[in-house]
């Protein structure tokens, strides 16, 4: 049984992360969301101490450097060091996601954060990109979610920890001077193209799957970002010192020649080449509509209304991939003001509204990597560069449910009897509350079992 | 009235009992296990049952080419890894069957799209809106149409109108009965909580006396666990991800494949008489490129290799109708070419297995697949 929400409840907890204890509802629930659109920090405090990629991969590249010239006992040692580090830098990260979560003043927006994040989606495998899932968000993220899609769709491709994870960073353009200088002292060993980055763009980060490029667009586009790299980490890279987080452009590994990509030729021979495509990808139809077809199944239902698709892919088109007016448009949508609460939580959005429905705005000795891992969705390791489902099947299932329910035991333990669940379900959710909610709220043994109930009733598990 | 009747009575009401569908058109056997292991991810088909034979295939591998010497060998035209010691003996016990140049009808190189023609059973993606092993619940009588999946949610192809269940490990402090009890009321009203909830507590009964830890092994012991009780489930699915290798690709694929013959070790071990009347069917969405990439992996391809295990499988050989890997041969100049379909090698297994009539199967698991003949001697008889 779904109980109707007001526009505060779907302002604040659809659009939102969730009520929190200590806050006043918006009197102007639109009003409410259009003001973040302004007031949005794109580094707040949380995020001060988050290490830059730049220097993380320097530091990388040093410590790698140790390793080898190490002796066997002291490699050992060194490399489980390596590891600690790594994983200390992760779930730093982490914390401070989470933290820039709970402390917010612009929940909404924090939201489409966390929405691109997984629409650009890294997944914390390999060391580096473990390393630098954090920077990730705040550097390639963070500054463009309110901009030009175009801006941000750059900013992703040309952030090391993407080159890294989608393995562009060392493909060669088979007839680059380099491919043909190893050719000739090596020729056994061959080098030369990984199509997975461009494969990715195409299909999930611009057009979309099945929207009629085909694999001969894949190799060309492949061939067109050959020479975008990341730094290695050595004094001679001189590239490194750019600020551009790391990325570097690499002639020598530029596959030379004109490229074909969709019909349309790119001459440009350098760095740029790959650039004029994603210009032209970032502004496509196929990218409109796909980009529109997600943001209204986060934000409207798992089967989001064909009506709704079209007017944010109108908005997104319209202005040139502006994503405020796409937001703007959606707000201004009635599809996503409808009463019932079509979406299930995701983990990470079910233990972030809980976390700010107790209140919290320190993690208190919560290790947020544990938890999220419990809960089945670690955070920045989806798995596959496809990001994070965002439907109810991929969530709701007999063993997650019952996850959250010792999550949320774990979670109000150390409460007590400080919060009285009864008058929190009110400020929480709202009056969208059932009166079986309130029924078990008020029959339970203790004040800590009620609020448990609180953060897994049907309710609070839906926005 | 077993436990799981009984749950579903005191929690909805007898009604449902009564409206159960009968099943009377298939024949089956009541007593048969089978668990499906998808390969996320791609797997490098031809350095898992590596075509040695081929005077190809070293060309197009390099470096990333597996000498016989260094792998099992099967017969003489193919090798198994060296990771796949165990599965090996199964092969070589009569127990192990591999089929080569095996491709789902997909046809192009996305993960996600592959996975879901894989999982769904259709022939192009999201145009089928549930599971294959879903739809096979439906022909099952109900002693033998439990099914569970080994993670926190349902993987795709078990999702559908038939109930299924999910139990993975956690590592979280158990919740109090009493909790436990009072969510199960307050979600008496809620259809959707309500059913998930059941089948939490049923799977977190099984699970009691099983050891927490996540590796391969484990988690093969923990399946078979299941699958051992009287009241257990029957079908079961496990996933495996980290197949992808585009680059680095010998290290990562020999840990991968060492994983995934702990896991079916495990499960054989923990499974003792029962694994005579298993079937574990392993495949992944497609094959990886026959020649290696610039970057020592590689990228997405077409056929794979794909494997049949159990006590009873017609086992200890290799069936393929290899084309080749001259470059004539290939798929699109790039690909292993698929010769054999990879819906006909499930529905064949999966007919022989509960005794269901071929065509039914075939029409029910992958409605929109036109290729039909039956492939015979999977499963002794």
């Amino acid at each position: 049984m779904l109980i109707n929400m007001s526009a505060q409840a779907i302002a604040i907890n659809r659009f939102g992360l969730g009520a929190r204890l200590d806050e006043t509802p918006p009197s102007d629930p639109k009003q409410w969301l259009l003001a973040q659109l302004t007031q949005y920090q794109a580094q707040p405090s949380a995020w001060n101490n988050q290490r830059k990629s730049a220097d993380i991969l320097a530091d990388m590249a040093q410590d790698l450097m140790q390793m080898r010239q190490a002796d066997e006992r002291k490699k050992t040692a060194a490399k489980r060091l390596f590891k600690i580090e790594v994983r200390d830098d992760y779930i730093a990260a982490c914390n401070v996601r989470t933290l820039s979560a709970l402390t917010s003043s612009t929940p909404f927006v924090e939201r489409l954060v966390h929405f691109w994040a997984n629409h650009f989606a890294i997944s914390a495998q390999k060391p580096a990109v473990t390393e630098m899932a954090g920077a990730f968000e705040l550097e390639a993220i963070r500054p463009h979610v309110l901009g030009n899609f175009k801006d941000m769709l750059i900013a992703v491709e040309q952030h090391p920890a993407m080159l890294i994870y989608l393995d562009q960073a060392k493909s060669m353009g088979p007839n680059s001077r380099a491919v043909e200088k190893l050719a000739a002292r090596a020729p056994e060993k061959k080098r030369g193209l990984n199509e997975n980055l461009a494969r990715e763009i195409l299909e999930l980060h611009t057009l979309g799957v099945r929207s009629g490029y085909s694999q001969a667009d894949v190799t060309e586009f492949a061939k067109a970002l050959t020479g975008w790299s990341v730094v290695d980490g050595h004094k001679r890279d001189k590239e490194a010192q750019n600020g551009n987080n790391g990325f570097v452009y690499r002639p020598f590994i530029h596959e030379p020649g004109s490229r074909n990509i969709l019909g349309k030729s790119y001459a440009q021979n350098h760095m740029a080449q790959a650039e004029a495509v994603l210009n032209d990808l970032a502004i496509a139809p196929a990218t409109a509509t796909h980009i529109a077809t997600k943001l209204a199944r986060h934000f409207v239902s798992d089967q989001p209304p064909a009506s709704l698709i079209d007017k944010l892919a109108q908005s997104f088109l319209k202005s040139g991939g502006n994503l405020n007016q796409v937001y703007r448009a959606l707000i201004e949508s009635p599809e996503a003001w409808q009463a019932a609460p079509a979406k299930f939580k995701t983990p990470w959005e079910w233990f972030v509204s809980s976390a700010r429905a107790l209140g919290k705005n320190k993690l208190e000795g919560l290790n947020v990597a544990q938890i999220l891992n419990q809960l089945g969705q670690p955070l920045w390791r989806p798995g596959s560069p496809a990001g994070y489902d965002d439907i109810a099947e991929s969530w709701a299932a007999p063993n997650a449910l019952l996850r959250r329910v010792e999550m949320a035991q774990r979670l109000v333990a150390p409460l007590g009897d400080q919060l009285d669940a009864r008058a929190l379900a009110d400020k929480l959710l709202l009056g969208a509350v059932s009166a079986e909610t309130i029924t078990a709220i008020k029959r339970a043994e203790s004040a800590s079992t009620a609020l448990a109930l609180l953060l897994v009733s049907p309710e609070f598990l839906r926005r | 009235m077993n436990r799981r009747d009984f749950l579903r009575f005191s929690a909805i009401g007898s009604a449902v009992l009564l409206t159960l569908p009968s099943i009377s058109f298939a024949a089956a056997n009541t007593d048969r296990r089978l668990i499906f292991i998808i390969q996320r991810g791609a797997a490098d088909g031809l350095n898992t049952v590596i075509p040695y034979a081929d005077p190809d295939y070293a060309k197009l591998r390099g470096a990333l080419a597996i000498d016989v010497a260094q792998a099992i060998k099967l017969d003489g035209m193919f090798a198994l890894h060296a990771s796949l010691a165990e599965t090996a003996k199964l092969y070589q016990s009569g127990q192990a069957l591999f089929v080569h140049a095996v491709a789902s009808p997909y046809r192009d190189r996305s993960h996600f799209d592959g996975q879901n023609v894989l999982e769904t059973g259709g022939t192009s993606a999201y145009q089928t809106k549930d599971g294959w092993m879903n739809r096979l619940l439906a022909l099952l009588p109900k002693a033998q149409n439990e099914a569970i999946a080994f993670a926190a949610t349902i993987p795709m192809a078990l999702r559908g109108s038939m109930e299924v269940s999910s139990y993975a490990a956690s590592n979280l402090p158990e919740a109090p009965d009493d909790l436990l009890m009072r969510v199960g009321q307050l979600y008496a009203q809620d259809a959707q909580l309500n059913s998930l909830w059941q089948a939490a507590m049923e799977a977190n009964q099984m699970a009691e006396d099983v050891s927490a830890k996540q590796d391969p092994a484990n988690l093969g012991k923990l399946a078979a666990t299941f699958l051992n009780k009287t009241n257990g489930p029957r079908i079961a699915m496990i996933e495996t991800s980290g197949w992808d290798t585009h680059s680095a690709q010998e290290a990562r694929l020999s840990r991968q494949l060492k994983s995934l013959d702990q896991l079916i070790s495990g499960l054989r071990n923990e499974l003792g008489s029962n694994w005579q009347k298993t079937t574990v069917i392993v495949a992944t969405e497609f094959g990886r490129t026959a020649a290696a990439n610039g970057t020592g992996g590689t990228d997405h391809g077409t056929a794979s290799a794909a494997m049949i295990l159990g006590g009873d499988v017609n086992g200890g050989k290799v069936i393929a109708d290899w084309p080749g890997l001259a470059q004539s041969n290939l798929f699109e100049n790039r690909d292993l070419k698929p010769t054999l379909n990879l819906n006909t090698l499930i529905a064949s297994t999966v007919s022989a297995c509960f005794h269901i009539d071929h065509a039914l199967l075939l029409k029910t698991l992958f409605p929109e697949s036109s290729e039909g003949k039956l492939m015979s001697a999977i499963i002794k008889t």
